[in-house]
């Protein structure tokens, strides 16, 4: 009986596979995919995390979707929400408090649509630190490093897009930033506004449908073309590995697809899925029906930004007060510093390293081994301080609540942050670089050690 | 139902008798010992699964359930747990975990030749290559901005004078949220009021003021705005010069000995103005000083502008040092 059941299931299964080979020729490929190999490190999964949390977001945004009306158009509030009943305030706005508040399910998945855009960046970065201090972007993977850094990129713009369209008070504040940063760049500045906002701040009616139809569409699209074409590079230069027994430059180890990883990397998708919507049921975040409605008159204190955007809202906070002028002509508006020059370094910076180590280096070689940070001190040290440099800035972002937590003196603070910006980077490369070639240096002590004891048996 | 009563038993008991063990070295996949007990982890934690995702609908049906949103996220999140910890099983002890090696791809040489040598021999017709491809490139160029040029719908591009209109004017009367009009007396020292103009649109960053009183002797104002601040009441734009926000703070010291003078701050980053100069940036990135309305009293003690800003409201960009504020 049990033989039978069996062959059953096999005939089943020859069936479906001859199915498709038939229809798509596919054969030779899935095989080789199905045996494709993995190496294992605990590091490679940072970026199937991003991976499983852009599914959550899709599948979480498609349902929001079905509910929010992307309108500024003027409603009263009549729903069962005292403190705004009576209130007049937008169609989205309307919306998304009836997807918290009326909507069975609905405070459910927006939260965690919410906290998986939070996730989503956050496992970006941290895999992007991965790929950076093991060196892991050299040739021949520059092309897939240089796609991580533009999703990246995309990630935070879709982040922002998507806390915007809510219009409630904090989104209006952070748009009213944005508008102002756009406003600031030399030259165009104003007329890129303008044109983005189809008029002076709070812009047209027609704003609210663009920022949905970015959100919704263009962003998501280009972020899954872009993931598509970084999973196939992956794949088509397969996996980098940390130096082992087996493992050379030549050589790739690891597991096989089917049967060791695929329920490994299952298990992980579910497990992300899980905490993502555990936490979207437990654990409260943005709740926007307690902000009440934007007004351009209107602000609240200390708020701050999703946690992917306090470094820009840090750099802003620093610069000091100067616009650059020359005669009446404004060159440079202060936000520019903060707001689009501080991003567009860091991100210049990320995208010309491979460039520029391989300038510096003349190492021009295939690299499929990873270094350990401390293989490349030079690199650790100056990866280290520039990381030091933008999360010190980051910090500062958060000075507000560190005077209403602690009662430190907010102006003590920024002038604190504007030398430890500079000198805390400075301290890091030095520090950095010592530890590193005193780890190396150990290794040799180590093996030499070894050798010695070995010599007398 | 008998069928599903035998595949169940087939689950439960199964492996009692083995398939017939095929010649090992036909196999792709190594062979491994069964693990029963790994196997009975795995069927309880897909029950476990099946519990929790049955108690979704059920949470969601019931409405007499309090914290739907907690108990139901408690309800998808633990069955997707659960399914999890059944895959890692299955992937650290039920299926065997070979270690397997494959070659990293190296370049192609012979395909890099011919790809080159096809593009080349594809062109070997053309005899003026540079100027075709000049040629060409002008005409994508060109194009491109074509494709681009209906862009230009989405705003006014080249029209940014409405960046210096504002809807105050010489008499016009300030009025709270409510459209009440301020009167002098209504407004006390250590605090400040939020004021729009009567009868326009309080939604364009031109409109919401905020008004703040001294005494009329710590007044500091520069010559040029001589009798702005009748009773030592001063108005200013609401929205910082910096980056937008609402100015939502009101610095009002306690101890004016010791402590800095009265400001009005900007929650977003900060900028810090000082309201007996005249709105000039004491702290934070604001490049420019607060906008200040000059006030003017009506003969019933009514609060109103006596003229436009004293500078462009808003954010700055390249043009707002050019001109003034404009009605």
């Amino acid at each position: 009986m049990v033989g039978r059941a069996q062959a059953r299931g096999a005939a089943v299964i020859r069936r479906t596979v001859r199915y498709l080979d038939e229809r798509s020729g596919g054969a030779p490929f899935f095989r080789k995919a199905l045996r494709y190999v993995f190496p294992d490190h605990w590091s490679f999964l940072l970026g199937e995390v991003a991976l499983y949390s852009f599914v959550v977001l899709v599948a979480t945004g498609i349902y929001l979707t079905l509910f929010f009306k992307p309108s500024l158009a003027p409603v009263v509030y009549h729903g069962h929400y005292l403190p705004l009943k009576g209130r007049e305030l937008s169609e989205a706005y309307q919306s998304t408090v009836d997807i918290s508040l009326r909507i069975k399910a609905g405070l459910l998945i927006r939260q965690t649509h919410h906290w998986a855009a939070d996730v989503f960046v956050a496992a970006i970065v941290v895999h992007l630190l991965r790929i950076f201090f093991t060196g892991a972007f050299r040739k021949p993977r520059e092309l897939t490093y240089y796609v991580g850094l533009l999703m990246l990129t995309l990630a935070l713009l879709e982040g922002y897009a998507g806390y915007s369209l809510v219009d409630d008070l904090l989104s209006g504040m952070g748009l009213a930033i944005g508008y102002s940063v756009l406003m600031s760049i030399p030259f165009i500045g104003a007329n890129l506004a303008q044109l983005v906002w189809n008029g002076p701040f709070p812009g047209g009616q027609d704003f609210e449908s663009r920022l949905y139809i970015a959100h919704v569409l263009i962003l998501p699209v280009a972020i899954g073309g872009l993931l598509a074409l970084h999973l196939t590079l992956v794949a088509a230069r397969h996996h980098t590995q940390f130096l082992g027994p087996r493992a050379t430059e030549k050589k790739v180890v690891g597991m096989p697809t089917l049967p060791a990883y695929a329920p490994r990397t299952l298990g992980l998708a579910f497990a992300v899925a899980a905490v993502l919507f555990l936490m979207g049921g437990l654990i409260q975040i943005n709740p926007i029906w307690q902000w009440g409605p934007y007004h351009v008159s209107q602000a609240t204190n200390g708020a701050q930004p999703d946690w992917y955007l306090g470094w820009l809202i840090g750099a802003l906070r620093l610069v000091p007060s100067f616009d650059v002028t020359v005669g009446s002509y404004t060159l440079v508006p202060n936000p520019f510093w903060g707001g689009a020059g501080f991003p567009l370094f860091v991100f210049g910076v990320l995208f010309l390293w491979p460039t520029l180590e391989r300038q510096v280096t003349g190492d021009r070689a295939f690299h499929n081994l990873l270094d350990r940070p401390r293989d490349a001190p030079w690199r650790t040290a100056i990866g280290v301080a520039f990381f030091t440099w933008i999360f010190i800035v980051f910090l500062a972002g958060s000075a507000d609540r560190m005077f209403v937590l602690f009662g430190l003196s907010y102006q003590a603070q920024i002038w604190a942050f504007r030398v430890l910006v500079w000198v805390l980077p400075v301290v890091a490369l030095f520090v950095t670089k010592r530890v590193c070639e005193e780890l190396l240096r150990g290794e040799v002590v180590e093996v030499r050690r070894k050798l010695v004891e070995a010599e007398p048996a | 139902m008998k069928r599903w009563l035998i595949a169940l038993l087939v689950l439960l008991l199964g492996r009692r008798r083995r398939r017939p063990v095929l010649d090992e070295d036909a196999r792709l996949v190594p062979a491994g010992s069964p693990d029963r007990r790994a196997e009975n982890v795995v069927l309880l934690l897909f029950g476990a699964a099946t519990l929790c995702a049955i108690a979704f609908p059920v949470i969601y049906a019931w409405d007499a359930i309090p914290n739907q949103t907690q108990f139901l996220g408690l309800a998808v999140g633990l069955a997707l747990a659960f399914v999890s910890a059944a895959c890692i099983v299955i992937g650290k002890r039920l299926v065997v975990t070979e270690e397997l090696e494959d070659e990293y791809g190296d370049a192609h040489p012979d395909d890099q030749e011919a790809l080159e040598q096809l593009v080349d021999e594809s062109g070997s017709r053309f005899t003026r290559k540079k100027l075709l491809l000049l040629a060409g490139a002008g005409a994508g160029t060109a194009l491109g901005a074509a494709v681009i040029t209906p862009a230009a719908s989405l705003g006014p591009v080249f029209d940014v004078s409405s960046l210096y209109r504002t809807p105050w004017r010489r008499g016009i009367r300030l009025v709270d949220e409510l459209g009440n009009a301020f009167r002098a007396d209504d407004i006390e020292e250590g605090t400040f009021y939020t004021a729009y103009p009567e009868h326009a649109d309080r939604e364009q960053m031109g409109a919401p003021l905020v008004v703040v009183r001294l005494e009329p002797a710590e007044l500091q104002l520069p010559e040029s705005r001589n009798g702005w601040a009748p009773e030592g009441i001063l108005a200013f734009s609401k929205i910082c010069t910096h980056a937008g926000c609402a100015i939502a703070l009101y610095r009002k010291p306690t101890f004016p000995a010791v402590q800095p003078s009265p400001a009005l701050v900007c929650p977003c980053h900060y900028s810090t103005f000082n309201v007996a100069t005249g709105g000039e940036v004491v702290f934070g990135p604001a490049g420019r000083p607060l906008p200040q309305l000059p006030l003017e009293l009506s003969g019933a003690g009514e609060l109103r502008a006596a003229g436009n800003f004293s500078g462009p409201v808003g954010p700055s960009w390249w043009g707002v040092r050019r001109h003034g504020a404009r009605p």
